[in-house]
């Protein structure tokens, strides 16, 4: 079984078309959406975590993309900025996934990209506002 | 005869620390050494065990003189970045608050409030060199008769600037839970209904009053690191109250001691004193501080080697209890309990997160030993003590 998080874009073109629901018909995929903002005439973006056999979800990936769905993984749109952190931990109270913990018995706070969801709870329970979310879609919203 | 095995004094140890023998260990570092040797033995080896705390401190401020300008002026309002100072001073005085939020702040209209720059913003700003915009109206007198003000001031222009803070360095503080059914927006963080999580707010062992629990070699005139730089204890901050549930050891099982501290700010550094956001509660200031412990005696030592598993709080509701000034508890939790992950309430397990940061409490008492060792820092001789357990 093969997971990951992942942040789908789409331009405004093709928001109209079904295209997420082919991802279980043809591929065989387990999906989990978590955020979604689609709406007509403009670019969408979702949030999901993608599930399968490996070699199905690269198929259903190259879909996707073949779509036109530009994909990222969450990660990469979501930063921690060690500069600001204090280390304090006020995030791990609030994030429902676990990418914010701390590693003990050092009590350092640790952030993995691959296990957030992107709910943006941590970025302004955040004292510092260390946590920088750029969930935001091509239109800006 | 003394009733000590060991005793020293703050002189003694200083004298070492100026000849570079001083034994200097991390309140971290002391508990093995207590537990395996027994007191007597650690206070014959140590001198002086280093605390560090880290963590937002609302009653935080500085007191700042911004010197005159022609034609001259009684501030009687004053602005910093557009925050309101307290200006009730003398004609150029103005003290700066921690929570003091923007004047345009939103605060909680559109709720739950971010509050992103308010008084320990201003005090960060000014300590990382950054300029800030000083405005200032007055009502104009015969000796003063300027009515208004508008510059720009940096840390180095202001001709004093002085952190002062009424209550720091809590001794202990409550795990804060949220039995109501919302999610609630708090001095503690935000708290998940039905007790989604429990936050907590000291750095435990490593934290300065667990380590000396009756006040014992503190007080007005001990140097202390405060904000990166040398500050001192000027005395028990407001809302002191030793006289609370003790553990056999002598910690308190409830916020009880607090300090008063003072220092220049114009020596400190930004990493230490950090402006923050607390979501639907307000603004604040963290504030690094260490206190070194001299080690006078056994019963000194024994202090310092408290453990997490020996220091004890109690579990409070803010979403009823708290607000409505009703005091219960949901139960007693160890330092070991909440740094472990999760705490158990009411037969449930709720997970734990901290707001005061360990690994930088353990930087600052990193820093103040390696100050000592290096001959930088001599400890104060307290000239006033901080009151203790009432007939004590």
């Amino acid at each position: 079984m093969y997971s990951r998080m992942l942040v789908l874009r789409f331009p405004q073109d093709i928001v109209d078309r079904p295209i997420v629901c082919n991802l279980v018909r043809e591929f065989d995929l387990s999906f989990n959406i978590l955020k979604a903002t689609i709406l007509p005439g403009q670019d969408g973006l979702m949030i999901m975590e993608l599930s399968g056999h490996r070699k199905n979800f690269n198929r259903g990936i190259k879909f996707l993309e073949e779509c036109g769905v530009k994909i990222k993984t969450i990660g990469q749109d979501i930063n921690r900025n060690m500069d600001k952190c204090l280390q304090c931990g006020a995030c791990t109270a609030v994030c429902p996934t676990g990418a914010l913990y701390i590693r003990r018995p050092e009590m350092e706070v640790c952030f993995e990209p691959e296990k957030c969801s992107g709910c943006e709870l941590c970025v302004a329970a955040c004292p510092v506002r260390a946590m920088e979310v750029h969930l935001r879609n091509a239109s800006g919203f | 005869m003394s009733k000590y095995q060991v005793t020293k004094t703050i002189q003694e140890i200083n004298t070492r620390i100026k000849q570079g023998k001083a034994v200097v260990m991390t309140a971290e570092e002391m508990i093995p050494l207590v537990k395996k040797k027994g007191p007597v033995a650690a206070a014959k080896k140590v001198d002086v065990v280093t605390t560090g705390t880290f963590s937002p401190m609302c009653s935080s401020g500085a007191f700042l003189n911004f010197g005159q300008s022609v034609p001259t002026i009684k501030a009687s309002r004053v602005w910093l970045n557009g925050v309101p100072a307290y200006a009730g001073l003398a004609a150029v005085d103005i003290y700066v608050g921690a929570t003091e939020p923007a004047e345009d702040d939103p605060l909680n209209k559109v709720y739950p409030g971010e509050f992103r720059y308010g008084g320990g913003h201003v005090i960060q700003d000014l300590v990382a060199g950054q300029k800030v915009q000083l405005r200032a109206q007055a009502y104009g007198t015969d000796c003063y008769p300027s009515r208004k003000l508008e510059k720009e001031v940096t840390l180095r222009d202001l001709p004093n600037a002085i952190l002062v803070s009424p209550r720091n360095c809590y001794q202990n503080y409550n795990c804060a839970i949220n039995l109501s059914n919302r999610t609630i927006y708090t001095y503690m963080g935000t708290l998940r209904a039905r007790a989604g999580n429990a936050n907590y707010a000291t750095s435990g062992q490593l934290s300065p009053l667990m380590n000396d629990p009756y006040y014992k070699t503190i007080g007005l005139g001990t140097r202390i690191f405060l904000g990166g730089a040398q500050g001192y204890i000027i005395g028990p901050g407001t809302q002191h109250n030793p006289d609370v549930s003790r553990t056999p050891g002598g910690v308190p099982k409830k916020a009880a001691g607090t300090l008063m501290v003072m220092g220049d700010l114009k020596e400190m550094i930004p990493r230490w004193l950090v402006g923050v956001s607390i979501q639907g509660y307000g603004c604040s200031l963290a504030v690094g501080i260490g206190v070194p412990i001299p080690i006078l005696n056994e019963e000194i030592a024994n202090y310092t080697g408290v453990s997490d598993e020996e220091i004890f709080t109690q579990v409070v509701d803010y979403g009823y209890d708290y607000p409505n000034g009703v005091t219960k508890t949901y139960g007693e939790v160890s330092y070991a309990q909440l740094k472990s992950d999760s705490i158990v309430v009411n037969g449930k397990e709720v997970p734990a997160a901290p707001l005061s940061s360990y690994s930088r409490a353990k930087e600052i008492a990193e820093t103040l030993k390696r100050w000592i060792a290096e001959e930088k820092f001599l400890l104060g001789e307290p000239q006033s003590p901080i009151p203790g357990v009432h007939g004590k």
